[in-house]
């Protein structure tokens, strides 16, 4: 599904360079639930951004259903990005200015898709993660497992194949942070969706059919 | 796609209520200004009353003459004479009228005292011309040869001097002459130059002697010809007649040798006066003049809005990640953007609109300019929009590149 070869990430700044991932080799399969692990500042988010096109490595290789992607022009990026991934983030990053369902619908807009058929699946998506009863609340008044459904509720409405998770439960009390987790648990397994989930938490990554290890930028498998 | 632009547009006007208010303050304020000269600009140029048929009205008043020595006189200087031998013979066209500019006279009545423009012209004018008329009608070519002494009056004439009574087959005197009334017209506006007056009396009733054979005239206030062509495609021949007579101009005065002029648009005449050194129109060149001091106005408010809408992106980072994220193209967000502030320059817009309303009421109830009447038509209200959108534009396109050069990665690192 998603193939890494010796991916190295350097950010440089104008006296600096730091290096913040080094020779990755990886390779997620289809229908596969990895975990990545490690401590703060070791490289676990750029990993995700990269595999999720939202950065490009310095060296190496990604390939997305065994295409080379590295140096795709921004609006083919931006139709691989719509169509093959879905993203959750920690912060969850739902716009404040929007109602639920009209956030759910955002990946949709950049889609040929006519207004009633965006909303009908947007609130099929949201019955998927059991807020059907909140559609037209603002993120506002949710609380954050709330918020954390409604963004897996967008990160799915456009049924892509991968789900990139960045610390989905970082910012949930334990009870909030299972149920997101037993939400993603069942995409994977009754939908066949790939996952791959950066966390901190030892417990969680043990429920994941993989763990990657990443120190200092590099993998310790 | 568009409706949720049109709600992210409409919930960021409401988020920051005094940006909000700076930003449509200034948008309204610039385009009121814009909408206040469109309005001059059309009550000058535009099609009204008179000048109904004026896409088939061309007119002969600029000219330049020089001497050998390299003198030169230009503006409406030529006589009647030139006119009635190098415009009047001209066959294409329908009709051609001569006329002067008009004048001021000073009469009284019952020890009232009135200062009325007065024109002189020929029956021609008022085919060419289409004024409404309120009562009776103009005089006729007959009327002209007889030197019949009988006069057009304005409304505003008849309310003065007449007390609004029916003014038709009554007399005024202007100066020693007394004039039978025959027609009763509407208003016309100081701006409409050419047609403009408030008593128009017959060319022949002049105490010039109009066929001296000269071509430049020291009569104040000087001639002008005005030709109707019989339809629009008969316009380049009709310059081409004239510009044959007037390489075939007799110089009888003696010192000039050279002319330059036309028959031609209002608006060519203008573009010949300042862009053309008075030979040549040059309307191209007016128009770009005109829209780079359009635009040299706009550049403060435009850069003032660019600041306000840099700050508003920087704070909706998140927004751009998360677009991005899920499948916008950069080229997609910039769209959104500049529709976004298209929206809010219109809404700018529409405020302007009823702004301007009450401006050019004020400005036409002042009396600054004799029978000045500034209208919102449809032709305003369209090139007001067409301008809020351009400003949209404007103001819009750099900033909405900055935001689509946000990295997304970089954006959706931080917090909400």
């Amino acid at each position: 599904m998603i193939k890494l070869s010796n991916v190295e990430k350097v950010y440089r700044t104008d006296k600096i360079e730091t290096l913040a991932l080094k020779d990755i080799n990886l390779e997620v399969k289809k229908g596969d639930f990895l975990s990545v692990m490690g401590p703060s500042g070791c490289g676990k988010s750029t990993l995700l951004n990269i595999m999720g096109l939202l950065d490009s490595p310095t060296r190496g290789k990604i390939e997305i259903e065994n295409r080379p992607v590295n140096n795709l022009p921004d609006k083919k990026m931006a139709y691989l990005r719509n169509h093959k991934i879905g993203f959750v983030f920690q912060s969850f990053h739902l716009i404040n200015d929007l109602s639920v369902v009209d956030n759910v619908e955002i990946p949709l807009l950049y889609r040929r898709i006519p207004g009633s058929e965006r909303r009908r699946k947007a609130l099929a998506a949201l019955a998927k993660v059991g807020l059907s009863t909140r559609t037209k609340h603002f993120p506002s008044q949710l609380s954050g497992g709330q918020r954390q459904r409604v963004a897996i509720a967008r990160a799915i409405v456009g049924q892509p194949e991968i789900i990139l998770a960045d610390e989905p439960t970082g910012n949930l009390d334990s009870n909030m942070g299972q149920e997101i987790i037993d939400i993603l648990m069942d995409l994977n397994k009754k939908d066949q969706t790939t996952i791959v989930m950066v966390t901190h938490d030892e417990r969680i990554a043990e429920q994941t059919n993989h763990i990657v290890r990443l120190f200092d930028g590099s993998q310790v498998n | 796609m568009f409706k949720n632009y049109l709600k992210i547009a409409w919930k960021i006007l409401l988020r920051h209520k005094l940006f909000t208010f700076i930003s449509l303050f200034g948008i309204s304020f610039t385009l009121l200004i814009l909408i206040v000269i469109t309005s001059f600009i059309d009550h000058t140029v535009g099609r009204q009353a008179p000048e109904n048929r004026q896409n088939r009205i061309l007119t002969a008043t600029y000219f330049r003459l020089t001497t050998e020595s390299g003198g030169n006189t230009v503006g409406p200087v030529v006589s009647y004479y030139f006119l009635d031998r190098y415009v009047r013979s001209l066959k294409t066209p329908e009709a051609v009228t001569i006329s002067s500019f008009h004048k001021n006279v000073i009469t009284y009545k019952d020890k009232k005292k009135f200062n009325f423009a007065l024109k002189y012209t020929d029956g021609e004018f008022w085919n060419i011309y289409d004024f409404k008329f309120l009562e009776g009608k103009g005089f006729s070519s007959a009327d002209v040869e007889q030197a019949t002494p009988v006069a057009v009056i304005t409304a505003d004439v008849r309310k003065k001097y007449f007390e609004n009574q029916s003014a038709v087959g009554e007399y005024i005197q202007l100066g020693e002459n007394s004039y039978r009334v025959i027609g009763v017209v509407d208003n016309v506006s100081l701006l409409r130059i050419l047609p403009y007056s408030d008593v128009w009396v017959p060319i022949t009733l002049s105490k010039a002697n109009l066929m001296e054979p000269k071509i430049v005239t020291n009569e104040f206030p000087g001639y002008f010809a005005a030709v109707l062509a019989r339809s629009r495609s008969d316009i380049p021949a009709i310059k081409a007649e004239f510009r044959k007579h007037l390489s075939q101009v007799e110089f009888t005065d003696g010192h000039f040798n050279a002319i330059w002029g036309g028959v031609e648009r209002y608006s060519e005449t203008i573009s010949r006066v300042f862009m053309g050194s008075m030979k040549e129109p040059n309307l191209p060149g007016l128009m770009l003049v005109l829209f780079l001091l359009m635009l040299l106005f706009m550049i403060l408010p435009t850069i003032n809005l660019v600041n306000i809408n840099i700050s508003r992106i920087m704070e909706r980072s998140s927004e751009i990640g998360v677009r991005k994220a899920f499948g916008a193209s950069s080229k997609t967000l910039v769209g959104q953007f500049i529709v976004e502030n298209i929206i809010i320059t219109l809404l700018g817009g529409i405020i302007a609109v009823f702004l301007a309303l009450i401006i050019l009421s004020i400005i036409n109830n002042s009396g600054i300019i004799p029978h000045l009447h500034l209208v919102m038509n449809w032709r305003v209200f369209y090139k007001s929009m067409l301008i809020a959108v351009f400003f949209g534009f404007l103001s819009g396109v750099y900033p909405a590149y900055k935001m689509s050069r946000l990295h997304p990665a970089e954006v959706l690192r931080g917090g909400e």
